[in-house]
Parts: structure tokens; C-alpha cells; sequence
């Protein structure tokens, strides 16, 4: 007998009392009720809670902050779906696109990464990429050391539910809720291990 | 597809691996407790992260909601799990993943052994997974002459230093940060000599330490929190982003995960994701949750397995009062409210699984039968702590009981001489079945003074109640017996009254 019809008779087995399958109660909070100005101000204070850098921006000063923030790196990344006005005024550009993949080299030589998110949730401070053509493959917001993530206030759910439900599952998704970090030595919190050490997320209000 | 099974039931098939103690809980228990430093290390870590806890879970003003929902949607999964499973295979598969069927640890090792092989590798890297504890899949790679890098800071530091993890979410709790520091000037080739002993430096040592190796590896070994059975999509939560590394950057990657992991539909996880990283680490969101669904073209690992394994959890299903122990989603908040782990810590359960937890799927997985994990229900006060930090509401204490039950009548039968204890009650029984000899035993009492020394304390009891006296002192019984003190003192009344 294969594993698989061993395992799935064994486990039906299991069953025999046949146990009831329970209504589901989903009595907890699907919506935060906030507006886009609540919505931001929890965003913002979760965010600099995780040590991560926000700014907040009209769409106007988008490109005027995104240099501002890279004017320390030398060279930075962006998905090719990205919107090129948003980087116009920083130099050392580099382009991922889906035709001419960087290599994994390639990305561990450049210093930061500009990407857009899928949506993110203001009371857990969590910023969601879902690999569409503005946040490019998981590579490029995982290797350079410094990861700057473009917010769209319209993108912004107040609690977990609203953003799940807004997802598509079937996407290689990655939540970021701050830098990377560590607490395995005397639970002592230190900010980068092996992922990106500095998030700066910038709000885009409408 | 039929949810009820119709063929006769079977017996159940346990687990094997790292889910037996290597010897009973009490005395391990004592060797453990004898560890200064461990105390003092765990207890500090298990405080401040229970404060933590419950400072995030009171900012949720619908934690108790969804609290009945994570309990609700696993009792579902759990009288569902045959059909779940076929539906996450179909749409796992139908994305380009492959599925493996393990019955046990064994035939789970031999599966990543030919996989790592068949992609020409002879070391992969791996995220923090405990189904490859379980398993004990790092030493059987080893023996195969494959290398398995944990990639975890905790989980790396345990590694280098040859020792095992004492804790689920923060595997090395039990080291301090000078002796992590001395690992790692012993056991990194490429290490700065002058390294110190803050975090941060310890903490970019193994970044270090890691970086070609998540750049070059060719191979990834993961667990897996969650499997969402409708969109087939499997999840691993972490903070450091060493499982980014592993589920992006290598060409395969291999995920072993126990078939309880099931969620029914991609929208609980809105309440899972609630739940655990609150639950565990007392974040509000931990850093970094990867989800994949098969293969992603052009991103990330273009061959994809995932070796779902049985290894005693269709026994612990089988078991209608201790199924609900399967519910576990391994956040750690049972041990780090529970009396008994904060003073012996996880070495002292023996099992991948330590804590309340442990101490209920581990006989679950493995058969209360089995020799060493019979005490392991045993390993609790029953205070209820467990219970009422559970996410998912694990009636942890309940099942203790239950087990302890099993356990019982497992041993009832077997016994052919009667133990000492059984005598000892039988005694007593019989003694304290008549007035007249419950006096006439405790004419008797004064003699327990000449037990006791000067100080009026007996230090040392024989046979079975020697226990009582290993760790505690026995005050010495009063000179004269309540009986004797009554009939005295009215005999006295009487005669005044007389008089």
C-alpha cells in the first residue's frame, strides 16, 4: 500500500467517532472603522515602534524623499513595474525586470532596493508584498541591505481580515512588519540579522 | 470522496524519533533543577516574555473572539483532515509542487535524503523547523554524508555547540551571551577573534557566518506554520529573515510538515496570524511571513516538494479526549506560564515538544505505553495556566488528567506482584476500616518521636516514602494521639463533675 492511501486510511480511521464539524464563530473585528488620517497616524506609530523610518508625503514630494533617503547609497534596485517618476531624482538605478533577472551576486553588490506593497495593516504595522510588477521578485527586497517601500494611503487596512481578504493567496507574498531582527540572545532585541537592517516606509497620502 | 470511513478501525501506529525521553521525567527533572544558571536564565526569559504577552493580547479588544475561532477552525480541520488534505494536495500540485506521503520519521528521512541528492547537493541550509527535530533529520544527513546548516540564530548557536534546544521559540535560552560568544570563537572557522559579547556583534557574526551560504546553497530544508487547504499555499513565520533566505534564494526547495498543520481556508489565516505572533514572541506582527504556492516562475525555488508526514498524529487523532492536542500551532505560551518548565526548563521532557505541550503530545505521538513518556502527564501541578494561555484553547490540564488515566490503566494487569504502594493503601484500608484498630494503631505515635532526631524532624522515610522526604523534612507526630488527648481531658471533667 502506497504511504499516502496508508496515511488517509489511517487518519480516517481515526474518525470512527465521527466528530461534528463546528460552525466557525467569526465574531472578531473585520474592519477598524478609521479614516485615511487614523489610519496613517497607527501605521506610522507601529512602524517607529519596529524602528523602521516613516515619512509621510503628497505624491508630489514622493520623488524629492525617495532621493533623500538613498542619498547615502551608491546603487539601488527596482522592479521594472515600479513607477520611474518615483526615482527619477536619485541616482545609481538599477532595473530587475522578469526578462533580465539579477543574479543573486549582482543583488548582494547593490545597497538598497526601492519597491511599491500590495497593501499593508495599520494596527500591526505589516507591509505586504504580493511579487506584482511594482515589488518585483523576493530576491530584490531581500538581499540589499536597505529597503525603502512606497505606501499608497488607499492601500492601508486597519485590521489583519481587511488586507487577507484583499489578497490573493496564490501569489508569493512576503509580510514585513519592520527590519530584520533577533531576540535569541538574552531575549535582547538587536535590528538585522540577515534580512534588509533598515525599512523606511514612505506614506503616500491621497 | 467520503468523510465518513467505512473499513474497520485500525491500530493505531505511533510515532518514532526525537519524541522519547531518554529517561523518566522526575529524574531528569532533578538533574535539571540542580542547574543554577538555567534557572535563573529561564526564569527571566520566561517573565518578561509572558509581560510582553499579555501587554499585546490586551490591546486586542476581540482576543477572547478569536480565541473561539482558532479553536473552532481547528476542530473543523481536525474532523476534516482526510478530506483537507486531499484538496491542499490537488491545488499544491496543480502549481507546480510535489507532494510526498511519510508514515514516520524514517520514510520522512529517506524522502529529503534522495531529494537532496537527486539536486546534486551535499549540504542545504535550513529555517528552524520542528518536524525536522521531530524527525531528527540534521543526524540521519549527517550519517549520509550531507551537511544540514540551521540557519536560525538560536537554532545555530545550539548547533555549534553540539547541544539540544530547550525551548520552542527561543531554542538556546539556556546559554547566556558569554558563552555564546565562546561557541562561536570555538566553532566559526572565519570568526573575529576579538569578537565581544554584545548582541549585536554576536548577531553579525552569524550573519556573516551565513551569507555565502544562503547565496550558494543550492538545496533548502523548511517547516511549515500553515497550510491553507483551499489556494494550496503553505506559510513559515520568522524574524530574522533566514527563512526568506532559505524559501527564496536556492533552486530546491524541500518543506516537512506534520499533516495537522491544515487550515481550511486562506482567510483564517486573519486569525491565525492574530493569534500566534502575540501569542509567541508578544509582537504584534513578527518581521518577516513568506507564503508560497507551488512554484512562482521566475521567482524563487523552481522545485518545490513537500513531505507531509504522519509519525504518530493519526494515533494522537484516534484518541477522541487528547486529539484536540494536534491543535497545537507551537507558540510557546503554555511553557512560559507553566510552573514546572520555568524550574526544570525543556531538556528535562526529553522531546522535541517540551512544556504543558509536550507533556501531552508526546505520550500522544508516541503511545502512553511507551516506557519513558508515561511520565510525562505526570510533569504538571494541573494549576490550569497552560489552558488559559492557549491561543487555540487547548484544554491542556483536562487531557494531562485523561492521560494520567491511560496511563493507569495501561499498567493495571500487567502487574502480577503488588507494588509497595498497593500494599501501602491496602493497609490502611483495612486499618482505617475500624475505629478500634485506627486506636490501636495510634498507640503507636510516640514512637515516631524516637524517628525524629532533636530537632523534632524526620529526615528519612523508608520504601516509597522516601520520595516524600528526598526534598522535604517529615515534623516528628505529636507524643499523644487526639483520641488518647480527648479521653484523658474528659475523664478529667468527669471527675471534677463528681467531686
Amino acid at each position: 500500500m502506497s504511504a499516502r492511501t496508508e496515511i488517509l486510511d489511517r487518519l480516517r480511521s481515526a474518525l470512527h467517532d465521527a466528530p461534528e464539524v463546528p460552525e466557525i464563530p467569526r465574531k472578531y473585528r473585520h474592519s477598524s472603522g478609521l479614516n485615511e488620517d487614523g489610519l496613517i497616524e497607527l501605521l506610522s506609530d507601529r512602524l517607529l515602534d519596529y524602528k523602521a523610518g516613516v515619512s509621510v508625503v503628497d505624491e508630489a514630494s514622493v520623488p524629492a524623499r525617495v532621493a533623500e533617503l538613498l542619498a547615502g547609497e551608491r546603487t539601488y534596485v527596482v522592479p521594472a513595474g515600479l513607477e520611474e517618476r518615483w526615482t527619477a531624482l536619485a541616482p545609481g538605478r538599477v532595473v530587475d525586470s522578469p526578462e533580465e533577472p539579477l543574479s543573486v551576486e549582482e543583488l548582494d553588490g547593490i545597497d538598497a532596493v526601492v519597491t511599491g506593497c500590495a497593501a499593508a495593516v495599520a494596527e500591526t504595522g505589516t507591509i505586504i508584498l504580493d511579487g506584482s510588477p511594482g515589488q518585483g521578485r523576493r530576491a530584490c527586497s531581500l538581499i540589499p541591505d536597505h529597503h525603502v517601500c512606497l505606501v499608497r494611503a488607499g492601500d492601508i487596512a486597519g485590521v489583519l481580515p481587511e488586507a487577507v481578504r484583499r489578497l490573493d493567496g496564490t501569489h508569493p507574498l512576503t509580510w514585513i512588519s519592520g527590519p530584520s531582527a533577533t531576540s535569541d540572545i538574552e531575549l535582547q532585541r538587536v535590528e538585522g540579522v540577515h534580512g534588509p537592517r533598515r525599512l523606511d516606509v514612505v506614506i503616500i497620502r491621497t | 470522496m467520503s468523510s465518513t470511513y467505512l473499513g474497520m478501525p485500525s491500530v493505531p501506529v505511533f510515532g518514532e524519533g526525537n519524541l522519547h525521553a531518554s529517561e523518566p521525567f522526575p529524574q531528569a527533572a532533578r538533574r535539571e533543577l540542580d542547574n543554577a544558571q538555567l534557572r535563573a536564565n529561564l526564569g527571566h526569559a520566561t517573565h518578561t516574555i509572558r509581560d510582553k504577552r499579555l501587554r499585546v493580547v490586551a490591546e486586542l479588544p476581540d482576543w477572547e473572539e478569536l480565541r473561539e475561532a482558532g479553536s473552532a477552525v481547528k476542530a473543523a480541520v481536525m474532523a476534516r483532515l482526510p478530506e483537507l488534505l486531499e484538496q491542499f494536495e490537488a491545488n499544491f500540485t496543480a502549481r507546480g509542487g510535489v507532494i510526498h506521503w511519510a508514515r514516520d520519521a524514517g520514510e520522512a528521512n529517506g524522502i529529503v535524503r534522495d531529494l537532496v541528492r537527486a539536486a546534486g547537493a551535499d549540504e542545504v541550509v535550513k529555517v528552524k523547523s520542528m518536524a525536522t527535530q521531530e524527525i531528527g533529520l540534521n543526524e540521519y544527513l549527517e550519517e549520509q554524508g550531507i551537511s544540514a546548516f540551521e540557519t536560525d540564530l538560536a537554532e545555530l548557536i545550539v548547533q555549534l555547540d553540539h547541544d539540544k534546544p530547550s525551548h520552542i521559540l527561543v531554542p538556546a535560552i539556556h546559554k547566556n551571551r558569554s558563552q555564546i560568544r565562546d561557541i562561536f570563537l570555538r566553532e566559526m572557522p572565519d570568526v573575529d577573534p576579538d569578537l565581544t559579547d554584545t548582541p549585536a556583534r554576536l548577531a553579525e557574526a552569524a550573519r556573516l557566518h551565513l551569507r555565502r551560504k544562503f547565496l550558494s546553497a543550492k538545496v533548502a530544508i523548511s517547516g511549515a506554520n500553515f497550510a491553507l487547504a483551499d489556494t494550496g499555499t503553505l506559510a513559515v513565520v520568522e524574524s530574522e529573515g533566514n527563512g526568506r533566505m532559505c524559501l527564496t534564494l536556492p533552486e530546491t526547495l524541500i518543506t516537512v510538515m506534520g499533516v495537522e498543520k491544515l487550515l481550511p481556508s486562506w482567510t483564517d489565516l486573519e486569525v491565525f496570524m492574530q493569534l500566534l505572533p502575540r501569542s509567541s514572541t508578544g509582537e504584534r506582527m513578527n518581521p518577516y511571513t513568506s507564503l508560497w504556492t507551488g512554484v512562482t516562475e521566475g521567482d524563487g525555488p523552481q522545485n518545490v516538494h513537500l513531505v507531509l508526514l504522519d509519525n504518530g498524529r493519526s494515533a494522537a487523532l484516534a484518541d477522541e479526549r487528547g486529539r484536540s492536542a494536534l491543535h497545537c500551532i507551537r507558540c510557546s505560551a503554555c511553557m512560559n506560564v507553566c510552573p514546572v518548565y520555568e524550574r526544570t526548563g525543556g531538556h528535562a521532557y526529553g522531546s522535541t515538544y517540551p512544556g504543558p505541550i509536550g507533556a501531552i503530545l508526546s505520550p500522544l505521538l508516541t503511545g502512553i505505553t511507551s516506557e519513558e513518556n508515561a511520565s510525562l502527564p505526570y510533569a504538571s501541578s494541573l494549576c490550569g495556566a497552560c489552558y488559559d494561555a492557549c491561543p487555540v484553547k487547548i484544554n491542556i490540564p483536562e487531557i494531562l488528567v485523561h492521560l494520567r488515566s491511560e496511563d493507569v490503566q495501561s499498567r493495571r494487569g500487567k502487574k502480577k506482584v503488588p507494588g509497595q504502594m498497593d500494599v501501602a493503601m491496602k493497609a490502611a484500608s483495612w486499618m482505617m476500616g475500624s475505629g478500634r484498630r485506627m486506636a490501636l494503631v495510634e498507640k503507636a505515635l510516640p514512637l515516631g518521636k524516637l524517628a525524629a532526631g532533636p530537632d523534632r524532624k524526620i529526615k528519612k522515610l523508608p520504601g516509597i516514602a522516601a520520595g516524600w522526604t528526598r526534598s522535604r523534612d517529615l515534623p516528628a507526630p505529636p507524643a499523644q494521639s487526639f483520641r488518647d488527648w480527648w479521653v484523658k481531658e474528659h475523664e478529667d471533667t468527669a471527675s471534677k463533675e463528681q467531686a
